[in-house]
């Protein structure tokens, strides 16, 4: 048998609530600390205790990170999903389970461990009664790390990072990992062809979850106000600011910068931010598109009254139940058109981890320049789950607070001023914040039908004239936003359009399609609304582009041909949604899939010198687990 | 600007040196009559007697007739006209902007206890330090005479019908949600509107003013609960209501005796003086408090004064252990962490 080293992917069937979390954790944990890549994802029902959940984690030494939708080790300790998680082991695939369940195996193509998990922890003294279930689950760590060949050191490192050193806990976790390896490497013979070897492809490299990074990133960024209501998959980010903030802005006098109030609901919870926002705070809530829902009559006043704020939402499906903890890119067509009346939204995109803590802070910078909201779309695939990735750098640039007067400015100009006058040609006005004692620094605000002092009029011409500066606004700000990243490939005349964390898998997809398709590919990741000229640019130089998302009707796909209709014809669109984190399998079957009657508008036959296929040709390889729907 | 002080002009001033003038807003654009304007009035009056330098005061309000009113005081001061139902939230975050200002908001009963009653009942509970006046008519002046939540069973309105609901009360409200300082008035009473509001704005803290203020375009019959002709036949003040500020001297009335007065002793040593205690009301007592509105509500009496006035609480922004410096004023020294902490972070992450 050729072993396959840290090239695989495990599933493990578990039931919610069950506490597996630590032990999944834990494996992760353990293959990152022997420096291979690796990357978890959870993929959790709506539900606290007993329905079935599944946590994914894929070993691969080429570091890719996206989701993979074969597993080649399935582990399972459910019943109620046991003949499913068998069903779907592939041939030459190794399944371990729970031996009390008692269910029939019929099948021969298969490696198959049981494992004596209730035995075994029955029989360790060390464990109280009531700690069985949860460290029980430590069982199965031991037996697969005997298996897969896992370094026992690193499991111990990994336990004691989890529990923070506490000796107790690390003590009595790893006893059973060890009962478990023991028990694995007396009883169990290898049959499956899967190996962990050390490598050393995670030096330096840390390991978190989208809104960890987000909340940590908004505490550098200033962060002085977060109002919230708790949501999945946003939920994370506001305790995220409640670990972080006293951690990293602890003073002397013991005093506070911030303030974090849990709201009744999320209008209440957008208005207070905004009411912050006003008031001349760094702002911000966090939601997901329920949430977002409720906030939409405030976040068009703020549009109008020019009020910086930031908005998080963690993309799920939704409405009302269902898929709820299921991951999607579905509210971008929501959130560009948000707010009554004429309005525009800036949003920015981020793709990975990193992102989410450099957008953290950036988006202060961008509300309180453009003194409007900044939303930013993640969704629970980067904001839920462990990623490894670059350590959080520190901002490169100060603070951007905007244009604010206070008392000296206002004396400079000796009162001279207009809250809506754009005195610098740039349709940013000046703004003074509630507490300044000059005594011109007041000014009144509502949403529309003021003049450039504030002050009420419904003169048409005056409304006219400001809803035009801010519409320019939305042009000076373009400057301000993080620009597109392209993936170029030397001679390719396809490209592919993408934002967010289908990041991964497109970059793995890639790989596959000039392997095996020929299909050589640059990839635009767009990472912020109102899109910028490199956008126009990318567009104008490609014959093809598939833009890929996560959604039904190809919002972002949508937008692209509104504002190129001139490029209607070669924007085509790869979106699909189901709700489980994006597949290099589906990138690349749904750009196959739409890769037909293609024009060839030179002889592709230069660019390959190998006696492959020619020219890219639609291949029939769809499997039997490819996305029917993409569209 | 206008709202300078005028120089040369011998107009009279208060300690502060500012003259009434300094208190105004712009010309109202309500009805001629409507009780909305008496109470911005008195909250003028109230401000300039209290001495209170408009620059410390931020003036917040949602939607409706009512709602329009901080445009009609107080020029110099900060203020938000924010949407309907929603000036609770908005008020509770600005004031984090500076612990040291105080809100004013006004609001109607659509705006507080129809649309807005989930965001003013939590208001109440977070204590923010706000003196909320809800000009209280019965109906929705604005959209022009729908019945409003405080319409009482039975009232006919043009259009509308015969209103089949019973009504909310908002001082029971507003006490059943932990409000720390609650009062009803009736805008057609301008002393004790102006005393109450000067008390409000003493108390640290949420101060509920339930004021019934008439709507003479859309529900000011005679036999309507919130009109001036049913609140001046109907009116059961609890207590006569002076403020005295803090240092100043009480002057009691000569036939008055020991035990015939009532002084309520506020945080910045302002009193308030109730007189006139036949009721035998005590204003510090919950359950009576409770009782007073029950007792009121099934004999359709219109008791007005001080009707609650909690122990001191710490109003919102004291409870959060905020640093002296406003927060809108701390600059990326106190608000961005040092760069060394970045490696701290990252030695979490694994
Ligand atoms: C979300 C929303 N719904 C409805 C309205 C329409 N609206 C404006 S004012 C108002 C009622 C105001 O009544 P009240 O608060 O009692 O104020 P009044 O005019 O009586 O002083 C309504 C329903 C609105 N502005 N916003
Ligand atoms: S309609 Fe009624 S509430 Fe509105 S301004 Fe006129 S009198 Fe006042
Ligand atoms: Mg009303």
């Amino acid at each position: 048998m050729t072993k396959a080293i840290n090239d695989f992917s495990i599933i493990i069937g578990t039931k919610n609530g069950s506490g597996s979390s630590t032990a999944n954790n834990t494996i992760l944990r353990s293959i990152f600390k022997m420096g291979i890549p690796v990357s978890g994802k959870n993929l959790f029902p709506s539900n606290i205790q007993g329905l079935p959940t599944w946590y994914t984690i894929r070993v691969s030494k080429d570091g890719y990170l996206g989701r993979r939708e074969e597993q080649d080790i399935v582990i399972t300790l459910n019943p109620d999903s046991f003949m499913r998680d068998l069903a779907s082991v592939p041939p030459g695939g190794a399944f371990f389970y729970a031996d009390d369940i008692k269910l029939p195996i019929s099948r021969a193509d298969i490696a198959i461990y049981p494992m004596p998990i209730k035995k075994l922890i029955k029989d360790d003294a060390n464990i109280p009664g009531n700690f069985r279930e949860l460290v029980g689950n430590m069982i199965y760590v031991g037996v697969l790390a005997q298996m897969i060949g896992i370094d026992l050191d690193a499991v111990h490192a990994a336990l004691e990072f989890h529990f923070k050193g506490k000796q107790k806990p690390i003590d009595m976790n790893f006893g059973a990992v060890k009962a478990g390896a023991e028990w694995a490497k007396a009883n169990l013979e290898k049959k499956d062809s899967f190996h962990v070897e050390p490598m050393n492809k995670t030096e330096g490299l840390i390991m978190a979850d989208g809104n960890t990074a987000a909340a940590i990133g908004s505490v550098f960024g200033g962060a002085q106000f977060v109002a919230w209501y708790p949501i999945t998959p946003a939920t994370s980010i506001a305790e995220g600011m409640n670990e972080y903030l006293p951690m990293l802005r602890k003073r002397e006098d013991g005093k506070h910068t911030y303030a974090v109030v849990q709201a009744e609901d999320e209008l209440a919870a957008i208005g207070m931010a905004i009411g912050a926002g006003w008031s001349g705070l760094r702002a911000m809530t966090s939601t997901s598109g329920p949430g977002l829902s409720l906030m939409t009559e405030f976040v068009g006043l703020a549009y109008y009254a020019e009020v910086p704020v930031v908005i998080w939402d963690v993309q799920r499906i939704g409405p009302s139940t269902g898929l709820p903890t299921r991951t999607s890119q579905a509210d971008l067509s929501f959130v560009a058109e948000i707010g009554h009346g004429d309005s525009d939204s800036i949003i920015l995109l981020p793709g990975d981890v990193n992102e989410c803590f450099d957008f953290g802070w950036q988006s202060f910078d961008i509300a309180e320049r453009a003194q409007a909201p900044v939303f930013v779309l993640s969704d629970l695939d980067i904001g839920m789950n462990q990623w490894m990735s670059r350590p959080f750098e520190y901002p490169k640039t100060p603070m951007d607070r905007g244009k604010v007067l206070w008392e000296k400015d206002l004396e400079e100009l000796k009162g001279n001023w207009g809250r809506y006058l754009d005195k610098d040609g740039d349709a940013i006005a000046y703004r003074t914040l509630p507490g300044n004692k000059y005594p011109l620094s007041s000014y009144f605000t509502r949403g529309t039908g003021h003049d450039e002092h504030a002050k009420y009029t419904e003169d048409s011409t005056m409304f006219v004239r400001n809803m035009d500066r801010l519409k320019r606004k939305y042009e000076t700000i373009k400057q301000y936003l993080p620009k597109p990243i392209l993936h170029a490939t030397k001679g390719a005349e396809v490209g592919i359009l993408a934002y967010g964390s289908t990041e991964a898998a497109i970059n793995e997809a890639r790989v596959r399609l000039e392997r095996d398709h020929n299909m050589k590919t640059d990839f635009l990741r767009v990472r912020a609304l109102p899109l910028t000229q490199e956008v126009d640019e990318f567009i104008a130089k490609h014959d093809r582009i598939y833009v890929v998302e996560m959604n039904r009707d190809g919002q972002m796909h949508q937008r692209l041909t509104l504002a190129h209709p001139e490029s209607a014809m070669k924007l085509i669109s790869v979106a699909y949604g189901d709700g489980l984190p994006a597949s290099a399998r589906w990138v690349r079957e749904g750009i196959l899939a739409k890769h037909t009657n293609v024009p060839v508008s030179k002889p592709a036959a230069k660019a390959t010198p190998t006696k492959k296929k020619t020219s890219v040709k639609q291949t029939k390889t769809v499997s039997k687990n490819s996305r029917k729907g993409v569209k | 600007m206008s709202a300078l002080p005028m120089a040369g002009a011998p107009a009279a001033t208060n300690t502060i040196g500012l003259t009434k003038h300094d208190y105004r807003g712009a010309p109202t654009t309500l009805c001629a009559g409507c009780g909305h304007n008496s109470i911005s009035n008195q909250i003028v009056a109230a401000m300039y007697e209290l001495n209170v330098l408009p620059e410390d005061v931020v003036k917040f309000s949602g939607i409706g007739c009512s709602s329009k009113s901080p445009t009609y005081f107080m020029n110099r001061s900060f203020g938000f006209n924010s949407l309907h139902g929603r000036m609770p939230s908005i008020a509770t975050g600005a004031l984090f902007g500076d612990h040291t200002l105080k809100g004013i908001g006004v609001s109607g009963d659509g705006d507080s206890v129809s649309i807005g009653m989930g965001q003013f009942k939590h208001v109440m509970r977070r204590n923010l330090n706000m003196v909320y006046i809800v000009e209280n008519n019965g109906v929705y002046g604005l959209t022009k005479g729908q019945f409003s939540a405080t319409a009482e069973v039975g009232l006919e309105l043009k259009r509308q019908g015969v209103n089949p609901y019973m009504p909310i009360d908002i001082c029971m409200e507003a006490i059943i949600s932990n409000a720390t300082f609650i009062a009803r008035s009736f805008a057609g009473n301008a002393k004790q509107v102006k005393e109450l509001v000067k008390a409000a704005f003493s108390h640290r803290g949420i101060a509920v003013l339930d004021i019934i203020s008439p709507c003479v375009t859309f529900n000011n019959a005679d036999s309507a609960h919130h009109s001036y002709a049913w609140g001046r036949d109907h009116e059961e003040p609890l207590h006569d209501l002076t403020y005295i500020a803090p240092r100043e001297e009480i002057m009691l009335d000569k036939e008055l005796e020991e035990g015939e007065v009532r002084e309520v002793t506020m945080h910045d040593g302002s009193i308030i003086l109730l007189k006139n205690l036949d009721k035998g009301y005590d204003p510090t007592n919950r359950f009576e408090a409770v009782r007073a509105l029950e007792e009121a509500q099934r004999n359709n009496w219109l008791i007005t004064g001080l009707i609650y006035k909690a122990p001191e609480k710490p109003a919102l922004v004291d409870s959060y252990n905020l640093v002296d410096t406003p927060l809108n004023r701390l600059a990326e020294f106190d608000l961005r962490p040092a760069p060394e902490m970045i490696n701290k972070v990252n030695a979490l992450m694994f």
